[in-house]
């Protein structure tokens, strides 16, 4: 394999394992401090997906439409929690799964209901659909070196505001100690739903960004979601920084999995077998991956709770 | 005896279903008599044991391809029922068995996940079986054959599950009874003390996987000459989601939660569907309905009351 | 003839040595308490003794056998039972069913699938007349999630009884008690003297010179006296590093 392949499957891995890292910070964040299991989170990246789509073809700009999307889901993930979720935290694991995947359910229907069966397309802006010279020789598309850009962004800020805030404070104590947070007083209610608002908004993000590269489809969620979960397990329920390191070791491993292991697998096997067991073998080596980090650290990579 | 009379109604079925020329309904009964089983046999391992998987419809899916398999790869004897159901609970028992040695290793939300890897696992080969249909799945051009009896007849057919079934819900009942339901239940109720009471806790939880993967299998068995269809899909992660969900809405831990809760979705899946084509939408609201009023679920509302 | 034999037993918490290098025995028959002042490492010494809490360093012997390296389960098979100061039964099941569990772990294969438990009267049997014995023998149909806390500290020593151990290790069996409990617990564990060795972990200082053949003070994590109880209320390093403080 050539060296330019392996420089843009790198960055590819990154670039998918960042987006991966919106989802999955949201989702370990709610698991974490809440101890809700939150099925529905992909539901929130679907949505927002089709509000980008929507909202750029209505204002006709992705710069106009992203930012509006990923504010309308933020409302929508408030109101989720506010109307349903908060319900669901004192209630054991099963209800809350029962309960989400019963939104799971509504979600699809309904985005099927307003928008059809048929997927829809979210084109790269215009500015940004040709590639740039990331090194001599190398060429990369711009517009996934912006989805680089706004992941490393995202995640510097989720790391200030996680480690040098009031309230990265009260959700790091509640990631190790629900009861300890609780205890602090300071409106938990308020704090929860808020967490929720920046996990929908970060979901939508990553929905909108990677529109224009995969299919805005109902579904597109549930694939996603539990690649997200994968990378929760894997950097340790809870764990903010287990989750960019799961992410980026999922992101990582996926890419290459997809990108080497086919035509790998073509220099041993007849191209029927190869042809064949190549997409699945990538597909199943994250879930390998997580098993044996598992088999390996039962708690995941970074255990935040005792 | 409300069983006894429960058997004789379900024997009658057919017989009035064509009295009315409605003889769906006995196609219908036998879905909704396997789903029970594989809810029954989910709901050992959830209801009993607390061990909560979302990766059941794995050995759901494998029993089915069992018999897929056997049926192209051996015409005629591969096609025996008392050969192809009994492999199929075999291979489902042998795969729980290995999914299980490394799944119980972990606890709680982290078993969760890593079942549910493990069975999208067993998704991914299936999809990579080009030569069974890969993603299309493959159709079975007849029923598997049972000596004095014709199960291409829905009525047939019928009657064989329903002393199947029958069988399996017997078995679980006297399971939850005896011993080792009791050692089950105390693991739910408080692991640590039961393995320094002296239990062997592991190889319980395990013994309780290997069973509920059989009985999975069968069920997966029934279910592709049921439909004359195996696809990649039984073993899809939403499967196992519905069948949990089919577990929590019939009634955990409860003998008759697996029927319960199978027959309540599956017929308000098909009354909604008769009414508007988003009845996914009424289907998720109904469950949230259970959640948050019913949390013992349907089964659990009528041994409350009695 | 020594039952137990606990040699140099370490249990680290990151930087903190809950055990560190303990030595014990506990001679077939007696009462060994060991006291010591709270975060001595009373319980964590317990864990490893039963095996819920893997060792850093040290060895076990119970009866002969080196138990060292073996899960909680097999430990408990060759006798040894623990109570939990933090009270651990089975919440959802009745009074009588919670001992019937434990009685039944120590009589044969639980690999049963088809006869009912209901049908093995000796199991529900032995299960009351340990009921009785721990003073809880009218409440047997109660769900244990429904018992006061003197009534829990009860069943709690009901089973770790109904394993039929040889050893008990009792975690402060009086502890949240009333008087008038912990006076019928004294004389619960009284009676058990010469059926059972017994390992216990109590801050009661009456009920322990009461009770107890021999004492070993636990501070910080390592045993600084082991004696009779007129050599320990005698030892001046035990009144300066334990006794005095209690006393005072
Ligand atoms: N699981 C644990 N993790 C970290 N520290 C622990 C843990 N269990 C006990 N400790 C610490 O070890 C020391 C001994 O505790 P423990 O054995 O419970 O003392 P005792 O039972 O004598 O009061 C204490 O300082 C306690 O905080
Ligand atoms: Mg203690």
């Amino acid at each position: 394999m050539s060296g330019v392949l392996l420089i843009e499957q790198c960055l590819n891995g990154i670039q998918f394992g960042l987006m991966l890292f919106l989802l999955a910070a949201g989702l370990t964040l709610v698991f974490g401090i809440m101890d809700l299991i939150n099925l529905a989170h992909g539901s929130l990246y679907m949505i927002g997906a089709y509000l980008a789509a929507t909202l750029t073809q209505a204002t006709g700009s992705f710069l106009l439409g992203l930012p509006l999307a990923v504010i309308a889901t933020a409302v929508i993930g408030m109101v989720l929690e506010v109307s349903v979720l908060r319900h669901l935290y004192r209630r054991d694991h099963l209800s809350q799964m029962l309960a989400t995947f019963a939104l799971i359910m509504i979600a699809n229907e309904a985005t099927r209901a307003i928008w059809g069966v048929q997927s829809l397309t979210l084109n790269v802006p215009e500015a940004l659909s040709g590639s740039v010279a990331v090194l001599p020789g190398v060429t990369y598309p711009a517009y996934r070196l912006l989805i680089i850009a706004v992941g490393v962004l995202v995640a510097m800020l989720l790391y200030v505001l996680v480690t040098r805030t009031r309230m990265g404070m009260l959700v790091r104590a509640g990631a190790s100690n629900r009861e300890m947070a609780t205890a602090m007083g300071t409106d938990i209610r308020r704090l929860f739903t808020l967490v929720f608002g920046i996990g929908a908004a970060l979901c939508a993000l990553a929905g909108a960004m990677l529109g224009p590269l995969l299919a805005v489809q109902v579904g597109m969620g549930e694939n996603i979601l539990i690649l997200a979960f994968v990378v929760v397990v894997i950097g340790g329920i809870g764990s903010i920084r287990g989750a960019f390191v799961g992410a980026l070791l999922v992101g990582v491993v996926d890419t290459f999995g997809r990108a080497f292991i086919p035509s790998t697998l073509r220099a041993f096997a007849p191209p029927s077998v190869a042809d064949a067991a190549g997409p699945s073998l990538a597909a199943i080596s994250i879930y390998l991956l997580m098993v044996m980090v598992l088999f390996w650290k039962p708690q995941g990579l970074f255990p935040s709770r005792g | 005896m409300a069983p006894l009379t429960a058997f004789v109604l379900a024997m009658a079925l057919p017989a009035v279903a064509s009295a009315f020329g409605q003889d769906f309904y006995v196609g219908f009964a036998s879905r909704i008599l396997i789903m029970a089983m594989l809810a029954t046999s989910l709901n050992l391992l959830v209801g009993l044991g607390g061990m909560v998987s979302l990766g059941h419809a794995a050995f759901f899916g494998a029993g089915a391809y069992v018999v897929g398999i056997l049926a192209t790869e051996w015409r005629g004897v591969g096609n025996y029922a008392l050969l192809a159901w009994p492999l199929a609970m075999a291979l489902s028992a042998a795969l729980a068995l290995i999914i299980g040695a490394i799944s119980l290793r972990t606890r709680g939300v982290y078993f969760i996940m890593i079942t549910l890897a493990f069975a999208q696992m067993l998704f991914y080969v299936a999809l990579s079986l080009k030569a069974y249909g890969g993603d299309d799945g493959m159709s079975l051009s007849q029923r598997s054959s049972l000596p004095g009896l014709d199960l291409a007849i829905d009525s047939h057919f019928y009657y064989v599950v329903l002393a199947l079934s029958a069988a399996v819900f017997m078995l679980y009942q006297r399971l939850c009874a005896a011993r080792f339901g009791r050692v089950l239940l105390g693991i739910k109720d408080n692991e640590a003390r039961m393995e320094s009471l002296g239990y062997p806790v592991y190889r319980y939880k395990l013994a309780a996987f290997v069973i509920a993967g059989a009985v999975a299998g069968l069920a997966g068995a029934l279910m592709a000459n049921q439909n004359s269809y195996v696809s990649p899909n039984m073993m899809h992660w939403e499967q196992s989601g519905v069948a949990l969900v089919m577990v929590i809405l019939g009634g955990l831990g409860n003998i008759w939660g697996g029927l319960a809760g199978a027959a309540a979705f599956l017929i308000i899946e098909e009354a909604l569907s008769a009414f508007t084509k988003h009845w996914a939408i009424g289907v998720g609201a109904i469950l949230l309905a259970v959640v948050f009023f019913a949390p013992r679920g349907i089964a659990g509302l009528w041994t409350a009351k009695r | 003839m020594n039952l137990l034999e606990i040699r140099g037993m370490v249990k680290r918490f990151g930087g903190l040595a809950a055990t560190d290098g303990v030595d014990l025995d506990v001679r077939q028959g007696e009462i060994h308490a060991v006291i010591g002042p709270n975060g001595a490492g009373k319980t964590t010494l317990i864990g490893q003794v039963c095996g819920t809490l893997a060792p850093d360093a040290g060895r076990i012997l119970f009866a002969g056998v080196d138990a060292t390296r073996l899960a909680p389960h097999q430990r408990a098979e060759l006798g040894l039972a623990r109570s939990y100061q933090i009270t651990s039964l089975f919440p959802n099941f009745s009074v009588i069913d919670n001992v019937a569990l434990a009685v039944q772990a120590r009589s044969g294969s639980s690999f049963r699938f088809w006869q009912p438990v209901a049908d093995e009267r000796q199991l529900a049997d032995a299960a009351q007349d340990i009921l009785d014995r721990v003073g809880l023998g009218d409440l047997g149909q109660r769900t244990a999630a429904a018992l006061s806390h003197g009534e829990h500290r009860q069943l709690e020593m009901a089973l770790a009884l109904a394993t039929r151990p040889r050893l008990l290790l009792l975690d402060e069996p009086m502890a949240g008690m009333g008087g008038e409990e912990s006076a019928h617990m004294v004389k619960l564990i009284e009676d058990l003297r010469g059926d059972y060795s017994v390992l216990l972990v109590e801050h009661d200082m009456d009920a322990v010179f009461r009770l107890a053949d021999r004492i070993s003070v636990l501070v910080a994590g390592r045993i600084i006296a082991t004696g009779s109880v007129a050599e320990i209320r005698a030892d001046a390093e035990v009144r300066l590093a334990y006794l005095g403080e209690d006393e005072a």
